[in-house]
C-alpha cells in the first residue's frame, strides 16, 4: 500500500495545536478515497510524543525530524525539513491545520516544492485522484472549488472544527522514523515568547460567549470617582460587561468573543475580535450580547451551529441569524443565565 | 532604509458579490487598495520616517491596478511601480510571489518589504512568505509591532502575532514583514497627497522586463465558484417577566435541545 497522504502535525513549542488530531482524521478519510496510507510529520525538538499520538489518532507510520536547531518554530529550517520529508516519502497529498505557523510553512514549502497552497478548506472530496478542497472567498460571500494542478503534492490546509477529532485507540502502533535534513545556519534569532490573556482558543472553542458595544451601556453603574475622563468612564463599565460575559464563558468552559466595536473602543485585546477582520469561527455555541450583528461581525460567525442572542433592541439583526434570542438587558440577564446554567450542569 | 510596499487592488469589501455565468462579478462597486495592505503602506512610511530612505509601492495586476498605487502614493509614498502583464491576470500566489520577487530584485538594495497579512478577495495570505523564499530572506510574517529596528547595524526585531502568542524574533536585513492590523492605525491620504498621486508617473514593467520570460502556468486550478448555501434559521423568541424567568426559560431550551 503506497503510503502517500501526509500530515502535518502543528505544535507551539511541544503542544499540539487544538485541531491537530481533526486533521489526522481528514487525511484518514482522503487516504481511504485515495487506497492510501497515512504518515504523520512532526518537526521540532523533542517532540516524538506527537508521533505516537498522531499514530493513536489514525497514522499509519511518523516520520520525525528532531533537532536542537528545530527547538523553535522557523518557516525556514521548518519548510527546509518538511520539504525533505514531503520528496524522500513520495507525498502526494499533504494536509496541515490552518494555524498562523502552517499559513506561512505551507506558503514556504510550496516554493520549495513548485507546487499549490490552498489554506482555509471547509470541506474536500476525491476525484480522479485528485483532491478538490471547498474555501470561502470575499469573507465567505462566495466559495470555491479548487485543485492543485501540479504532478508535485497537493497541499491543503484545513480549518479547525471542520472534520471531528478522532478516538486515541491506545494500543495503535506503527513505524516511527527519523529522518536528518541539512537545515543551514539560522540567520534569525528568538529571542522569546509574550503570552496573550490565556484561556481557550477561539478557533478550537465548542463555545464562544462575545460581547460588543452594549457591554459598555449600563447607565446605573457609577464609576469610581477618579475616573474622570468619559471614554474611562466607559471603559470602566464595558470592563463590568466584560466580568459578565467571562463569568458566564467560565460556566460553559467557552472562548470570550468581542465585536470590532469594543475592540476599537478599548474594551478588550484585538486577539479576541471576531469576524471579517478578526478571527473566523464555527462553534456548536455562540452567544453574542450587546452585539447587533453587523454583516461584518457576521461573516466571522455565521456558521456557528447555535447562535443565541441577547440584545436590548428587537430590530437588531443578530436576531435574524439566531436560533434562540432574549430581548433584554445583559447586564440582567447574563447573571441569571449564569446562575441557572451552573446549576442545570451542577458546574 | 530602502523600503518596498506590495499593494493588490481589491474590490471594496462592502461590495454585494455574487456569481454570474460561473464567474464572480461586484457589480459597479469601486476598487480599492487592499485594506490590509493600508496597515504595510502606514507602517512602511513610519518606518521611513524615523529611519530616512523612499517608500516604493509595487502592485502585479492590470492597468486599472494603478488606482491602489495611486492611493499609496497619495498616502506618502515616494515612488510606484505597476508590473502589468496579460500573462500574469489569472494567476495564483506561485506565480505572483515570482512576478513580486524577481521586481524585488530588478528594483535592487531593498532592506525591508512590507506587505499586507491577507487579500481580501481571495483570502489566502501565503504570499508574502512565498515571495521571501524567492528571495532568500527571512519571512516574518504576522507582525504586530516592530521593538527595534537597526538600520546600521541591518537588523530588525518584531513581534509575530501567532494564536497561542507572541512570537519575538530579531532578524537581519533584508528581510520581508506581513503587518496584522495591531501593528500602527493607516492615516489618510491628504489633499497635497491626492494632487501629488494624480499627477505621478507610474512606471509600467512586463514580465520580460522583469526577467520572467515564460510565465508559468498557475499550479492551481479553480474547478467552481458559487454561493454558499442559505442557512436557515427561525428564531425562537424566549419572553418572561424578568430576566431570572427569560434566563430560566432559555437555559431549560439549550439542556432540551442538546445544544449544551
Ligand atoms: C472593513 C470593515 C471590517 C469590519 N470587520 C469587523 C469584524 O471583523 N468584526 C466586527 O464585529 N465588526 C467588524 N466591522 C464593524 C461592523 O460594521 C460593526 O460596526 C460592528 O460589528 C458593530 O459592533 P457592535 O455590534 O458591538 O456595536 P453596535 O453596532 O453599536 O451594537 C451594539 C448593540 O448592543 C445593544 N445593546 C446596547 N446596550 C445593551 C444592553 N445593556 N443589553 C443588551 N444589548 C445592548 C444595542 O441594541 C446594539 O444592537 C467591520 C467594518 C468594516 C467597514
Ligand atoms: N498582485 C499583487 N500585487 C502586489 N502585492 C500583492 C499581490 N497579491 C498579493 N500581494 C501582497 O500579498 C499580501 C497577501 O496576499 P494573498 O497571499 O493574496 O492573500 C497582500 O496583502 C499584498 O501585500
Amino acid at each position: 500500500m503506497a503510503t502517500n497522504v501526509f500530515v502535518y502535525i502543528d505544535h507551539y513549542n511541544g503542544q499540539a495545536v487544538g485541531a491537530a488530531w481533526e486533521i489526522v482524521g481528514a487525511a484518514r478519510k482522503a487516504a481511504e478515497a485515495l487506497g492510501a496510507g497515512v504518515t504523520a510529520v512532526v518537526i521540532g525538538q523533542g517532540v516524538s510524543a506527537l508521533a505516537e499520538e498522531a499514530i493513536q489518532h489514525g497514522a499509519d507510520e511518523a516520520r520525525i525530524v528532531d533537532d536542537p536547531q528545530l527547538k523553535d518554530y522557523r518557516p525556514e529550517s521548518y519548510a527546509t525539513a518538511l520539504t525533505k520529508v514531503l520528496k524522500d516519502g513520495g507525498a502526494q497529498v499533504v494536509f496541515l491545520p490552518t494555524t498562523a505557523r502552517t499559513r506561512e510553512l505551507a506558503a514556504v514549502t510550496a516554493v520549495d516544492l513548485e507546487t499549490g497552497v490552498v489554506p482555509d478548506l471547509v470541506g474536500f472530496e476525491v476525484k480522479d485522484g485528485k483532491v478538490v478542497g471547498t474555501r470561502p472567498i470575499y469573507a465567505g460571500k462566495l466559495m470555491e472549488k479548487v485543485v492543485v494542478a501540479t504532478a508535485g503534492p497537493q497541499i491543503f490546509l484545513i480549518r479547525s472544527r471542520v472534520f471531528p477529532k478522532p478516538e486515541a485507540q491506545q494500543g495503535r502502533k506503527g513505524a516511527v522514523t527519523k529522518v536528518d535534513a541539512a537545515l543551514g545556519a539560522a540567520t534569525t534569532e528568538v529571542l522569546g515568547y509574550k503570552a496573550t490573556e490565556a484561556g481557550v482558543s477561539l478557533t478550537d472553542a465548542a463555545v464562544i460567549v462575545s460581547g460588543g458595544r452594549g457591554v459598555s451601556v449600563n447607565p446605573k453603574l457609577t464609576p469610581p470617582a477618579d475616573i474622570t475622563d468619559d471614554h474611562q468612564k466607559e471603559v470602566w463599565r464595558a470592563q463590568q460587561g466584560f466580568a459578565l460575559i467571562r463569568e458566564l464563558a467560565a460556566v460553559l468552559n467557552a472562548a470570550v468573543g468581542a465585536s470590532r466595536a469594543a475592540v476599537d473602543a478599548g474594551y478588550i485585546p484585538y486577539a479576541n475580535q471576531v469576524g471579517q477582520t478578526g478571527k473566523v469561527v464555527s462553534p456548536d455555541v455562540y452567544v453574542a450580547a450587546g452585539v447587533s450583528g453587523a454583516i461584518q461581525h457576521l461573516a466571522g460567525m455565521r456558521t456557528s451551529k447555535t447562535i443565541v442572542a441577547i440584545n436590548k433592541d428587537v430590530e437588531a439583526p443578530i436576531f435574524k441569524v439566531a436560533r434562540f434570542g432574549i430581548v433584554g438587558d445583559l447586564f440582567e440577564v447574563l447573571p441569571a443565565l449564569t446562575r441557572e446554567l451552573k446549576a442545570k450542569l451542577s458546574r | 532604509m530602502n523600503i518596498v510596499v506590495c499593494v493588490k487592488q481589491t474590490p471594496d469589501t462592502a461590495a454585494t458579490v455574487t456569481v454570474e455565468n460561473g464567474k464572480v462579478s461586484w457589480g459597479d462597486a469601486p476598487l480599492v487598495i487592499n485594506p490590509w495592505d493600508e496597515f504595510a503602506v502606514e507602517q512602511a512610511l513610519r518606518t521611513k520616517e524615523a529611519h530616512g530612505g523612499k517608500v516604493i509601492a509595487l502592485s502585479v495586476g492590470p492597468e486599472a491596478a494603478r488606482e491602489a498605487l495611486k492611493h499609496a502614493l497619495a498616502m506618502g509614498c515616494d515612488e510606484a511601480i505597476l508590473v502589468s502583464d496579460p500573462g500574469l491576470l489569472t494567476v495564483d500566489s506561485l506565480v505572483i510571489s515570482k512576478a513580486l520577487a524577481a521586481a524585488i530584485d530588478k528594483i535592487g538594495g531593498i532592506d525591508l518589504a512590507f506587505f499586507g497579512r491577507q487579500a481580501v478577495d481571495s483570502d489566502t495570505g501565503v504570499t508574502p512568505a512565498q515571495v521571501a523564499r524567492r528571495l532568500g530572506w527571512p519571512a516574518l510574517t504576522l507582525v504586530a509591532a516592530l521593538s527595534a529596528v537597526d538600520p546600521a547595524g541591518k537588523t530588525i526585531s518584531v513581534d509575530r502575532a501567532f494564536d497561542e502568542g507572541r512570537q519575538q524574533v530579531k532578524s537581519p536585513l533584508p528581510a520581508l514583514i506581513s503587518v496584522t492590523k495591531e501593528i500602527c492605525e493607516p492615516r489618510y491620504p491628504s489633499f497635497m497627497g491626492i494632487r501629488k498621486a494624480s499627477k505621478a508617473t507610474i512606471p509600467v514593467w512586463s514580465a520580460a522586463d522583469i526577467g520572467l520570460g515564460a510565465i508559468p502556468a498557475p499550479a492551481l486550478s479553480w474547478t467552481e465558484v458559487f454561493a454558499p448555501p442559505k442557512i436557515e434559521t427561525k428564531v425562537e423568541m424566549i419572553t418572561g417577566d424578568s430576566a431570572e424567568a427569560m434566563a430560566a426559560k432559555l437555559a431549560a431550551r439549550l439542556l432540551e435541545e442538546k445544544v449544551l
